[in-house]
């Protein structure tokens, strides 16, 4: 196997301690726990991995309901017994019941692919735990049909969390661990940069400023992120608005254009707005 | 070294697994680290931690450790090679402030009074304004404050003037704690209230039985939703004063409803609620969120708990401007009612052992207010507790007179 190195994409900005933590889980055959604030790019990280070393990415997706034995594959048994209501005789081979779960399919794949398992703290508090084994040896047995599958080449696998539950220790010590925090204002920059190129360095300043002042309002459900900066710059691009609306003589006084972008629920929107009236009449 | 490092990290709290060591060693081996003590730290940080809530005390015992280690280095190599220095003054120092040492004699004399004084130096030294080592205002050394200052040790490279551990800047995520939280963790449990929503995806076994038998034995698939805890919690927290010798058991409790319930809301206090609350206990003076507001933010379907000794002046509770922290226009207790009626599934458990509370009259008072539902922070206390939750409060209006 050559040696593959990760150190960012010409649309991603990765720090030197997450290129640290993702190397070392491609050297190592190990996956890699990415944590942060939602909208810091953590799901897309899996995607810049795969795009920069030409992998194969595999995306499975956790929900409150997922079991671990999906990833591996699913028995469907309910089509069986149907078939053989129905008289089919594809009910003889049992085989044609098993649908293969991603796990399954990376563990398959001609060349080492790029795994994505997102948002793992989703699912059930014993889900990671059911999963130690096939992570550990890459490998699982087919009960049904009694063959072992084993990895042709361990995947890079990238399990992105939310922090909404906690992780088993267990499962914890087979990681390493990148925890995404939210980048400062020249990170930020450079971010912006890769996304829009050749932005006009006023608005972006303008707008770096509004957008960290809107973030440390108090008491918002939920904090504007990276992906909503984003968005809101390419709405300011498409509206064409200069940089002088962004700049208020005092920033605090007046609300930004196009804030529906950054701030995403009415609570958030109301105390906001509010906060900004507070201050108006403080001012007079 | 590494060992020692190892167990370093144990005694400080973090529980750091041989397996994660030996992971790190082998990570070594592949030369994924190998020049930079930066790179090191990364490697470390990613391999032995795994909640960003522990970096802040890795860093600290990271920074203790290999503090000591560069120091030696230091003060051992008397000649620093030149072109290290050189490069040094070149990425740290703008045109301005090499202007500036120019006034001062130029670039070679300020290295040449470095070299003076590394020769004269021996041992390790903090503050003062002459010898090499951290802080103080010698031009020379670390954390110091002398403008034309060459930093020792470590890359300056692009903003790095500070060194990544120490920059510490994870202090703020090393609010949650996790020990001994388990037994509390099972007994919040009971507070479970399981609904089934959402989509069906789960194979209703005697409904499918059921309808299969009626449909003349032709299979009649029957799906329900799966089932899901649907409680909501909402929890007031008093900080400060008498609170601070529950710190622990509050922290506890905290950490394990945190991990427990997936709607948790939680709000600090002081000794009583009155108008308004906050998130945050360190800007707990600027932002702060009107009690209003917060009764208008969630629906009437949360479970309330309060956390408080309740132990305070009774005039706190009965009277306005009874707060011992500013001027509140209605009393306490016109507070409690008005959250007690926005939530009627309220308790309050009190850290404070149940045998004092009878000579606590501001605890009597709060006991009554909350209709007998004050629990003590024990196990058994919080079994009760999550019993008391089940069943609503009566309710009772905020009359006009009570506000007035």
């Amino acid at each position: 196997m050559t040696t593959t190195r990760f150190e960012g994409t010409d649309r991603y900005v990765a720090t030197e301690d997450l290129m640290m933590a993702v190397n070392a889980a491609i050297t190592l055959g190990r996956p890699v726990l990415i944590k942060g604030e939602p909208g810091t790019g953590k799901t897309q990280l899996a995607e810049e991995i795969a795009a920069a070393l030409q992998r194969p990415l595999l995306e499975w997706h956790i929900k409150s309901t997922t079991k671990a034995q999906q990833g591996l594959y699913e028995y469907d048994a309910v089509a069986r017994l149907r078939d053989s209501q129905l008289g089919d005789d594809r009910v003889k081979d049992i085989a044609n019941y098993i649908r293969k779960g991603r796990l399954w399919e990376a563990f398959e794949s001609e060349v080492q692919p790029v795994l994505l398992i997102d948002e793992i703290d989703k699912a059930d508090i014993e889900f990671p735990n059911d999963l130690l084994r096939e992570l550990d040896r890459m490998e699982f047995h087919v009960y049904e049909t009694g063959e072992t599958i084993a990895a042709r080449h361990r995947p890079i696998i990238v399990i992105t969390s939310n922090n909404e539950k906690e992780l088993p220790d267990a499962f914890l010590r087979r990681c390493f661990f990148h925890y995404i925090s939210f980048p400062d204002k020249q990170t930020m920059q450079d971010i912006v940069e890769v996304h829009f190129p050749g932005l006009k360095q006023t608005l972006l300043r303008e707008a770096l400023n509004a957008f960290y002042d809107v973030r440390d309002v108090p008491g918002l459900k939920k904090k504007p992120s990276t992906s909503e900066l984003l968005d809101w710059i390419k709405l300011l691009l498409a509206e064409d608005i200069p940089p002088e609306a962004l700049r208020a003589e005092d920033r605090r006084a007046a609300i930004p254009p196009l804030h529906g972008a950054l701030l995403k629920n009415e609570q958030d929107v109301h105390l906001f707005e509010q906060l900004v009236f507070m201050h108006r009449r403080g001012n007079r | 070294m590494l060992a020692e490092f190892f167990f370093l990290l144990r005694k400080a709290g973090l529980k750091v697994s041989i397996t994660e060591y030996l992971t790190l060693l082998e990570a070594l081996r592949a030369r994924l680290a190998s020049l930079s003590v930066d790179e090191f730290y990364f490697l470390s940080r990613a391999t032995l931690i795994k909640d960003e809530a522990l970096f802040d005390r890795f860093d600290q015992v990271f920074g203790e450790h290999f503090r000591g280690i560069e120091q030696l280095f230091d003060a051992v190599s008397g000649a620093v090679p030149e072109d290290w220095l050189q490069r040094q003054a070149e990425l740290l120092l703008s045109e301005e402030e090499r202007a500036r040492i120019e006034s001062l004699g130029g670039f070679d004399a300020l290295m040449e009074a470095l070299r003076e004084r590394l020769r004269e130096q021996d041992g390790q030294h903090h503050g003062g304004n002459k010898w090499i080592g951290t802080g103080g205002t010698s031009p020379f050394g670390n954390s110091g404050y002398h403008p034309e200052g060459v930093r020792m040790g470590g890359r300056g490279r692009n903003r790095r003037a500070v060194k990544v551990w120490e920059k510490r800047e994870f202090r703020n995520l090393d609010d949650s704690l996790e020990l001994g939280t388990r037994n509390i963790k099972l007994a919040l449990r009971r507070l479970r209230r399981f609904a089934r929503e959402g989509a069906a995806d789960q194979l209703d076994l005697p409904g499918t039985i059921d309808s299969t038998a009626r449909n003349g034995g032709m299979l009649d698939i029957r799906m329900v939703p799966e089932r899901h805890n649907a409680v909501k919690v909402l929890l007031f927290l008093d900080v400060g004063g008498s609170m601070d010798d529950h710190v622990r058991v509050c922290e506890e409790l905290f950490s394990a409803a945190r991990s427990e319930f997936k709607h948790l809301e939680y709000y600090y206090f002081h000794n009583f609620l009155y108008e308004s609350v906050w998130k945050d206990n360190r800007r707990r003076h600027a932002e702060r969120i009107p009690t209003t507001e917060v009764l208008k933010r969630y629906g009437a379907d949360y479970r309330v708990i309060i956390v408080g000794d309740a132990t305070m002046s009774p005039y706190e509770i009965t009277y306005p401007g009874g707060s011992v922290e500013h001027w509140n226009d209605e009393p306490g207790h016109v507070w409690l009612r008005r959250l007690l009626s926005a939530y009627p599934h309220a308790v309050w458990l009190n850290p404070e052992p149940q045998r004092r509370w009878a000579y606590t009259p501001s605890a009597q008072i709060t006991r009554e207010l909350m209709h007998e539902r004050m629990y003590p922070l024990t196990l058994a206390g919080l079994d009760e507790a999550i019993r008391g939750l089940r069943r609503p409060v009566p309710v009772t209006a905020v009359t006009p007179e009570t506000v007035d």
